[in-house]
């Protein structure tokens, strides 16, 4: 076994070493180097963050025929560390009748919401913060901390924009969240388990084969979830100014902001997990862990961009076409996918695999191409009863 | 060892980091307040009245909507990952299962209650 190899393993048999040489006993040792792991994988992730503020502003630049930041080192790459310096520098203010214990704790919960996702995020074979055996139902646990953070930023804030803003996000967030825990189950079906390392090691078939409708749910959900356009109703600009951090300044503003782009980067992470074989690609993980994580930072990667092309290119639906599109559309459509892919895999489980992946498939092409077809058939009988009011009423 | 001894650690660390950089922010700038600048903003006009408004109680239905539904997958989870071992009769237990809290949205939908207005 060498470094390259298992560098984790490496590192703390090493460390164990180190720490039990000077008379710690073995707990306390072990505990002491879970803590530098988990320091070193958040500050890393900190430093990632920094990244993603320039990717993000470089990406919309693009989007909308700008060039973006390039005054400052090549390409611009300065300019995040020349914000964060601004931020550090700026006044904190709090305002007048704000509830200031509430208020200063909520940016701290909505960053912390985001790094303890991390936990179970697996980045190579043996690489993984905590291998729990719930791990699906804790990146929902998790994620609500968020939630709380925004209301509680809302609430605390003595503002009726920040107010209404968190009321609206929570609303979009509890609505959008049964969707996603609905095509979370589709993976703990098709794995047996509820462990994102077991479901990334089970993937010998990328799950975005025997599942697309789930993975395409899962992703509308995930970006409602993060409260992103064209689901960004708790920001949206032209009416609320900027929804629940309007009374946010300086770093804590930053907080908040910087919060939000990881939280897409790490959802479409989860993305990449949960269907598209986390860290394998074509045995390459197999090499070297190395080239594990850079594969899962890569599909991230590739996942958050889809959420940042979606969020340059729609438009902000409305809150009640929205909650409608939730609750009369995607829910039943993830539940009868549910129920669906259950069905279909227990009645093809000795079945040879093109056949599986085949049944799998078709079966959720027909889901899909039959909801769009009841959409459509209720679609053009509510438009036809309105055209059929305004035919009676200019003929009167 | 227990791993949830490390998923509180991730705990610890999470909420170190951004306390650590809100500290250092506080410890730099400056504090300079007046009442103009502590004012609650809206766009430069006064604000009217209570800042906490009341908000319409549409919005229980939703949250009630959601913890049947919340509570629902947390009852699904352990059956889907039993689901390999259980076979044909238990898929079959887990469809009526969902079926009769979808039909407890039908009677939500068909009430007009999932309506934002």
């Amino acid at each position: 076994m060498s470094f390259w190899n298992d560098p984790l393993k490496v590192a703390a048999d090493w460390l164990l070493g180190v720490f039990t040489g000077w008379g710690m006993p073995e707990l306390a040792a072990n505990i002491l180097i879970g803590f530098l792991g988990i320091l070193i994988l958040i500050s890393l992730l900190m430093v990632l963050d920094i990244g993603l503020v320039w990717v993000e502003r470089k990406v919309v630049a693009r989007f909308q025929d700008r060039i973006g930041p390039n005054r400052l080192g090549p390409f611009g790459l300065i300019q995040p560390f020349a914000d964060i310096i601004k931020l550090m520098i700026k006044e904190d203010i709090t305002p007048a009748g704000a509830d200031k214990v509430i208020y200063n704790i909520a940016p701290m919960l909505s960053m912390m919401s985001v790094l303890i996702l991390w936990a179970v995020v697996p980045l190579a074979p043996a690489i993984l913060g905590v291998d729990l055996n719930i791990g699906v139902l804790y990146i929902i646990a998790a994620g609500s901390i968020g939630t709380l953070s925004i209301i509680m930023a809302g609430w605390a804030s003595n503002n009726k924009f920040a107010l209404i803003g968190a009321f609206r996000q929570v609303a979009v967030m509890i609505s959008f969240e049964v969707p996603m825990l609905a095509t979370m189950l589709i993976p703990t079906i098709l794995a047996g388990s509820m462990g994102t390392a077991a479901i990334v090691e089970k993937q010998d078939i990328w799950y975005v084969l025997l599942a697309p409708l789930g993975a395409l749910i899962f992703l509308i959900a995930a970006i409602a979830e993060l409260g992103r356009a064209p689901f960004d109703l708790a920001e949206g600009e032209s009416e609320l100014v900027s929804g629940y951090n309007i009374e946010y300044s300086g770093m804590k503003f930053g907080m908040f902001y910087a919060g939000e782009l990881l939280h897409a980067f790490t959802f479409g992470g989860f993305w990449a997990i949960l269907f598209f074989g986390g860290y394998r690609f074509f045995g390459l993980e197999k090499v070297s862990p190395f080239l594990a994580i850079a594969v899962i930072l890569f599909k991230a990667f590739i996942g958050y961009w889809l959420i940042m092309w979606v969020r340059y290119t729609l438009l902000r639906i409305r809150i009640d076409h929205m909650l409608a599109f939730n609750w009369k559309f995607l829910t039943p459509l993830a539940f009868t996918l549910i129920m669906v892919t259950a069905l279909m895999n227990a009645l093809l489980a000795g079945a040879p695999a093109w056949l599986y992946i085949a049944g799998m498939f078709l079966s959720n092409i027909v889901v899909a191409w039959g909801a769009l077809e009841i959409a459509r058939f209720y679609s053009r009988r509510e438009r036809e009863r309105i055209e059929g009011k305004q035919v009676v009423a200019a003929g009167h | 060892m227990n791993p949830w001894i490390f998923v509180g650690l991730f705990f610890v660390v999470g909420l170190l980091i951004p306390v650590g950089a809100i500290g250092i922010a506080w410890l730099l700038g400056p504090k300079k307040p007046n009442p103009i600048k502590q004012s609650v903003y809206e766009c430069g006009i006064e604000t009217v009245g209570e800042s906490w408004v009341q908000f319409k109680a549409q919005y229980y239905i939703f949250a009630l909507v959601f913890l049947v539904f919340d509570v629902e997958t947390v009852f699904l989870f352990p059956w889907a990952v039993k689901l390999g071992a259980l076979g044909l009769f238990a898929v079959i237990e887990g469809i009526i299962f969902v079926l009769i809290l979808v039909a407890g949205l039908v009677y939500t939908w068909r009430k007009g209650m999932l309506e934002w207005a």
